[in-house]
């Protein structure tokens, strides 16, 4: 491989990993606070690409994008009231597979009302245009992807670490029964993590479809798991940690497939994940929670 | 209500007996019969996956979401060794097969349980690096183990020996229905005796508090890898069993909605009931036939109810499951099993008192 192949693939593969990115925040933020593998987060992705393609129909982008990300935040927040508010004191096998049921109904829904067909994906004025650097060409969205995933990765973080409601976060996260009695309206801090991570998997999916151009009732659930991934390979529950996890993982695949294992590249994901399991647990930045008995 | 035990044996054989005879009515005239024949076996099928899914989920308390993946190893297996070595060239027509494994060749069961051992022997080698995670994450792994044997079963570098992408076709076919009916019987039988063995107890006893059953001298990891394996060998069996009654099998067949659908059945038919997982199975596989009414377009008085399309059924399926999971959410049977009594009980408390509807299926 000679210089600028790999300069060309570490490129797509940052592209790929901010998109990653911003979803597993998604998924790094409710398993932080509820103990729960949101399945239904890939979905919401999904639908996210849906409704760029009906709102682009009708709009110019700059109506469109919030739109989507007022609907996906609407999705996700009653998603959360639906489904898992019920489950709340319920063993956490029962929520999972309620999440499992709601991934499966959007699944449906989606195949239901948009067909199986990929339906292709609108495209965003000045984002597909080509860039040449020397002899590397690669169109705008490339370049912005990395930038947007850090830029809202910063501004995350600043808010859970300095406001309120991201002090209310991190103290719901560490104890939820606690944090209750402590007169802090754990459902409104669930629904406003939902909220936050909805809107991510929003941004993500408009980077994500952008470069892929199209969408199908399927093409959420194998990003979404990937992203959970990046989450455990991350830490879960801290938010630098999914935004490293999704990096490695975008490069990661984006090297197997140059390299010709492009079967393989789904496979990566999940020996890599088996592999930081039996090696750190926590994952690169997460904390050791003592078990209690 | 208490029933004698003499009649509670002689109800229970008189209910298997009419399963045979109604297996043989339907055996009788094959080709009329063969769209029922195919949801029966389907269904049996399906509840042996379903029973050694509860097995590990329900019994064990160890979350497991990598039937896709054993039931995989098990249908390649039985794939590989049972299609006829005259009709390898045919199936391996892109390639060609591997010199070595072309006159490899057994009977239907030894290649059964073959495929179960293979299961088993993965399972033994994985369980022994991930069994000491905890919930999410051992189902999070056990999903990624489900996806990288989906992977490698795909991947060009195997195509000699699993035909890649294009999968295996010619699978010899069950000749009868009572071959999946009677192994499937055996393979439930042998998880029942397992989990009314003391093993059972332990395992059950590490689904209720694993700090307190390895206080009381249960040896975790030893037991949660006996489950693992076992349950696995059993899903591999499974997945030889489902080879045999589609014909053609490829990687697409083991996606994930495939563990989904199991962990489905276990739910609706309730965690920790073998009697659950059984009913659940029929019942989901025969749900999504008959709601097959909504899948095509229906009109009153000329007027075209709109709804009705393509893709509808599987809306109401699903949103069928969703609310089992939220508002039953100890399914069908909860952690009990079938009994005689609570069967006429539950019609008993149906037809004086018809207040109290709900709650069928408790023992009193």
């Amino acid at each position: 491989m000679s210089l600028t192949t790999i300069l060309q693939h570490s490129l797509t593969g940052i592209s790929l990993g901010g998109a990653y990115a911003l979803i597993a925040v998604g998924y790094t933020m409710v398993y932080g606070i509820l103990r729960l593998i949101n399945f239904a987060h890939g979905e919401i992705f999904m639908m996210a690409g849906y409704f760029m393609i009906f709102s682009m129909a009708s709009f110019p982008w700059y109506i469109s994008i919030p739109i989507v990300l007022a609907g996906t935040a609407l999705l996700g927040v009653s998603i959360e009231k639906v489904a898992y508010k019920p489950l709340r004191s319920a063993p956490r096998m029962s929520v999972m597979i309620s999440a499992i049921g709601v991934s499966y109904l959007l699944q449906n829904l989606a195949t239901y009302l948009f067909t199986a067909l990929p339906r292709g994906y609108p495209e965003i004025p000045g984002l597909k245009k080509v860039f040449q650097i020397g002899d590397l060409s690669s169109s705008v969205v490339t370049f912005v992807t990395p930038v947007v995933t850090i830029l809202l990765a910063i501004v995350l973080v600043q808010m859970i670490n300095h406001t309120k409601i991201g002090m209310a976060m991190r103290a719901v996260s560490k104890d939820l029964d606690t944090a209750q009695l402590m007169g802090i309206q754990i459902n409104s801090v669930i629904s406003f993590t939902f909220l936050i991570g909805s809107l991510l998997a929003a941004i993500g999916s408009i980077l994500y479809f952008t470069d892929r151009m199209s969408v199908n009732p399927f093409s959420g659930s194998l990003p979404g798991l990937k992203c959970f991934v990046a989450a455990v390979l991350g830490g879960i529950g801290s938010i630098p940690g999914a935004i490293v996890g999704g990096f490695i993982l975008g490069i990661g695949e984006t090297f197997m497939v140059a390299a010709g294992f492009s079967t393989f590249s789904d496979a990566f994901t999940f020996i890599m994940l088996i592999f930081m399991l039996l090696v750190k647990p926590t994952g690169l930045f997460g904390e050791k929670e003592p078990e209690k008995v | 209500m208490t029933l004698k035990k003499s009649t509670k044996t002689i109800l229970s054989i008189t209910v298997l007996v009419l399963i045979a005879l109604l297996l043989f009515h339907l055996e009788q005239d094959k080709r009329a019969n063969s769209y029922i024949l195919s949801i029966l076996e389907r269904s049996i099928i399906y509840a042996v996956v379903a029973v050694s899914m509860n097995l590990l989920n329900g019994f064990t308390g160890l979350f497991s979401l990598g039937q896709a993946g054993f039931m995989a190893l098990g249908a390649y297996t039985v794939g590989i060794l049972t299609i006829p070595v005259e009709n390898r060239p045919s199936v391996y027509y892109t390639s060609g097969i591997n010199e070595t494994i072309a006159n490899w060749h057994l009977p239907f069961l030894p290649a059964l349980l073959m495929g179960g051992l293979v299961a088993a022997l993965a399972a033994a080698l994985v369980g022994a690096l991930i069994l000491k995670l905890k919930s999410d994450y051992l189902a999070i792994a056990t999903l990624g183990f489900s996806e990288i044997v989906r992977a490698v079963i795909a991947s060009p570098q195997l195509d000699m020996i699993t035909n890649g992408s294009y999968g295996l076709k010619k699978i010899p076919r069950f000749t009868t229905v009572y071959i999946p009916f009677a192994l499937a019987a055996a393979c439930i039988l042998l998880m029942i005796l397992l989990i009314n063995s003391s093993y059972g107890r332990a395992f059950k006893a590490i689904r209720e508090d694993e700090v307190a059953a390895e206080a009381m001298g249960i040896n975790l990891f030893k037991h949660k890898e006996l489950s693992f394996v076992i349950s696995s060998f059993f899903t591999g069996i499974g997945g030889g069993m489902l080879a045999c009654y589609m014909g053609s099998i490829d990687s697409g067949t083991f996606r994930i909605t495939l563990t989904y659908d199991m962990l489905l059945i276990v739910v609706l038919g309730g965690l920790g009931s073998v009697t659950g997982s059984i009913l659940g199975s029929f019942l989901v596989t025969a749900g999504r036939e008959w709601l097959r009414f909504f899948d095509e377009p229906h009109a009153i008085f000329g007027w075209q109810i709109p709804l009705f399309r393509s893709g509808f059924r599987m809306v109401v399926f699903s949103v069928l499951l969703m609310v089992v999971v939220l508002f039953y959410r100890k399914g069908i049977m909860g952690d009990k099993e079938f009994s005689w009594e609570s069967f006429f009980g539950f019609f008993k408390r149906l037809i004086p008192k018809k207040k109290k509807l709900a709650g069928g299926n408790t023992h009193d």
